[in-house]
């Protein structure tokens, strides 16, 4: 793996260029249907979701979705989902446990949208329902955090048997500027931060929290994204392969401990 | 030899604490919301509640649970547990050591089993003095095992929460407390039991986007700030200023978030009437 700083790959994970949910669906899945809305009162066009061929058998794909362009970016929010689109990712998930198809959630979002209608309509219940019922769920699940994984907004579509980040993808408890400013009070401090938070994929492996890391090459997937998806598709198929192995109930209850594992403190 | 004293330390100032309903100051308290001024032992007398107003000053963990509990029901679960440095971040031992100090608890969260009307059940309490009550992986864990103490005794849970968010200087370990308390309420819900989730001034962050939002009846003291997002980021992201009352409890239970607004008062009695309702499970 490439020795750049964990700041560089803040700034790699958030380029423009970086391939997006879109590009990935169109190089790892075939006959992609896209389903929408949440069924209770409107589509959210930051998270992108469906059905979907792996490798011929049929799947849930879901992702939060960040445009290219300007106008792309405003229609689908900036990646940033309300409750509404993390409603819609669960209605998504619990049909595809009702159809036994494995989940594919990739991830890439500076965090849930703070917004005062997100407010009004329950980001944090929507969320807190997400991580619930994904630990769960009896099909297996696959999640990657393919740009930056931001707050309990990423953590939502990542309660899965395998979470793999690309090499310079970020996953944290909130982007490097809120954590300087809610610490120092001074978000010009962003670098200083990234070095402190452990948001690089290599800090995620050696603390556990991630189970495998797909190479990019230098500079970043963008600069050659057909090797990124081959490196990707070759880790998600090994994965998934094991996965199948399992019972339902199996997974669900590996799925709990892995979770379970997590931080816990400590007694003289 | 220094250890037992420590402990001891810990010990009286707890009871303090649960004593005088403790706030350092002066005899006279100003109440932050209209202003007025009372004599601190009033304040203390009425569940510190304004007397004039009814604002609902913020209180520490065992302190609310003898406000909750039968008198000697109390039983600390994990006391001893306390957050460690997970990501040996500068400064954090350091501060660890102050929030113990300064509030006389081992961390922003308190455990117990106890009785409440007479009848058995679990309740933690998160204390906003310490650290802003947030999540560390020690108070996740402290949850965690509060509702898994509960599943095996089929006793109900009640949660009190107060909650600034993440605990920044655990980072992503901090995340994945929001994953492991509502993975451990998944299991619990299954069982059939009943869990009250009581939020109070403020619930946000990490603790709203997990626990806090899952109960299966959720109450909230009056006027307690409850969002994920703080009020502050939100203002900047719309850049306009936000109405008035909004993600206070009131507005919270008009948008269908929370079952009822009890004043801290009635909080005793509505609990029990609660637990009443669901003896058995709840099956007649």
């Amino acid at each position: 793996m490439s020795s750049l700083t964990a700041a560089q790959r803040v700034a790699i994970a958030r380029h423009p260029q970086r391939p997006n949910i879109t590009d990935i669906i169109g190089a790892l899945f075939t006959d992609f249907f896209e389903q929408k809305g949440d069924r209770l009162c409107r589509e959210d066009p930051a998270i992108l979701g469906g059905i979907a061929l792996y490798h011929g058998r049929p799947v849930t794909v879901i992702g939060t979705r960040k445009g290219k362009t300007a106008e792309e970016s405003l229609r689908c929010n900036f990646g940033m989902p309300g409750p509404e689109g993390y409603r819609k990712a669960l209605r998504l998930m619990k049909q595809a446990e009702k159809f036994r198809r494995p989940v594919f959630t990739f991830i890439d979002t500076s965090g849930a949208y703070p917004g005062l209608e997100a407010e009004a309509r329950g980001q944090g219940e929507a969320i807190a329902r997400n991580l619930l019922e994904m630990s769960r769920l009896t099909v297996p699940v696959l999640a990657a955090v393919t740009g930056e994984g931001n707050s309990g907004g990423a953590l939502a579509l990542a309660v899965a048997d395998r979470v793999l980040m690309l090499e310079n993808a970020v996953y944290a408890i909130l982007s490097p500027e809120g954590f300087a400013s809610i610490l120092w009070k001074d978000a010009a401090r962003h670098a200083e931060a990234c070095d402190l938070m452990k948001l690089t994929a290599p800090d995620l492996l050696a603390l556990g929290i991630v189970d495998d890391v797909i190479p990019e090459p230098e500079g970043g997937a963008h600069l050659a994204p057909e090797a990124v998806f081959r490196e990707l598709d070759r880790c998600l198929s090994r994965h998934l392969a094991a996965l199948l192995k399992e019972s339902g109930p199996g997974l669900a209850e590996k799925r709990y401990q892995k979770f379970r594992k997590m931080g816990a403190g400590e007694e003289p | 030899m220094n250890n037992i004293f420590a402990k001891r330390r810990a010990r009286l100032l707890a009871m303090k604490a649960i004593r005088d309903n403790y706030v350092p100051g002066d005899r006279l308290v100003a109440c932050p919301k209209c202003g007025g001024e009372s004599q601190r032992k009033d304040v203390a007398g009425n569940l510190s509640v304004c007397p004039l107003c009814g604002y609902h000053f913020p209180i520490g963990a065992y302190y609310r649970l003898s406000t909750i509990l039968d008198p000697g029901s109390f039983r600390e679960l994990n006391a001893k547990l306390s957050a460690a440095d997970p990501l040996s971040f500068p400064g954090y031992r350091e501060k660890q050591r102050a929030a113990q100090r300064k509030t006389g608890l081992t961390e922003a969260a308190v455990t117990a089993a106890g009785t409440v009307g007479g009848r058995k059940c679990v309740v933690g309490v998160l204390d906003s003095r310490f650290l802003m009550g947030s999540m560390s992986a020690a108070v996740g864990e402290k949850i965690t095992l509060a509702i898994e103490y509960a599943a095996k005794n089929k006793l109900p849970l009640i949660l009190f929460s107060a909650s600034g968010g993440a605990r920044m200087q655990e980072g992503i370990l901090s995340l994945m407390q929001m994953a492991k308390t509502s993975a451990a309420l998944a299991r619990f819900s299954e069982k059939g039991l009943l869990y009250i989730s009581v939020l109070t001034d403020p619930t946000t962050g990490g603790v709203t986007a997990s626990f806090a939002s899952l109960g299966d009846i959720i109450l909230a003291e009056p006027g307690a700030l409850i969002g994920f997002a703080g009020p502050r980021v939100i203002q900047q992201t719309i850049g306009e200023t936000l109405p008035e009352g909004f993600q206070r409890a009131e507005y919270q239970e008009e948008h269908g978030f929370v079952d009822a607004v009890v004043p801290r008062g009635e909080l005793r009695e509505t609990l029990s009437r609660l637990l009443r309702l669901h003896e058995k499970g709840g099956r007649p």
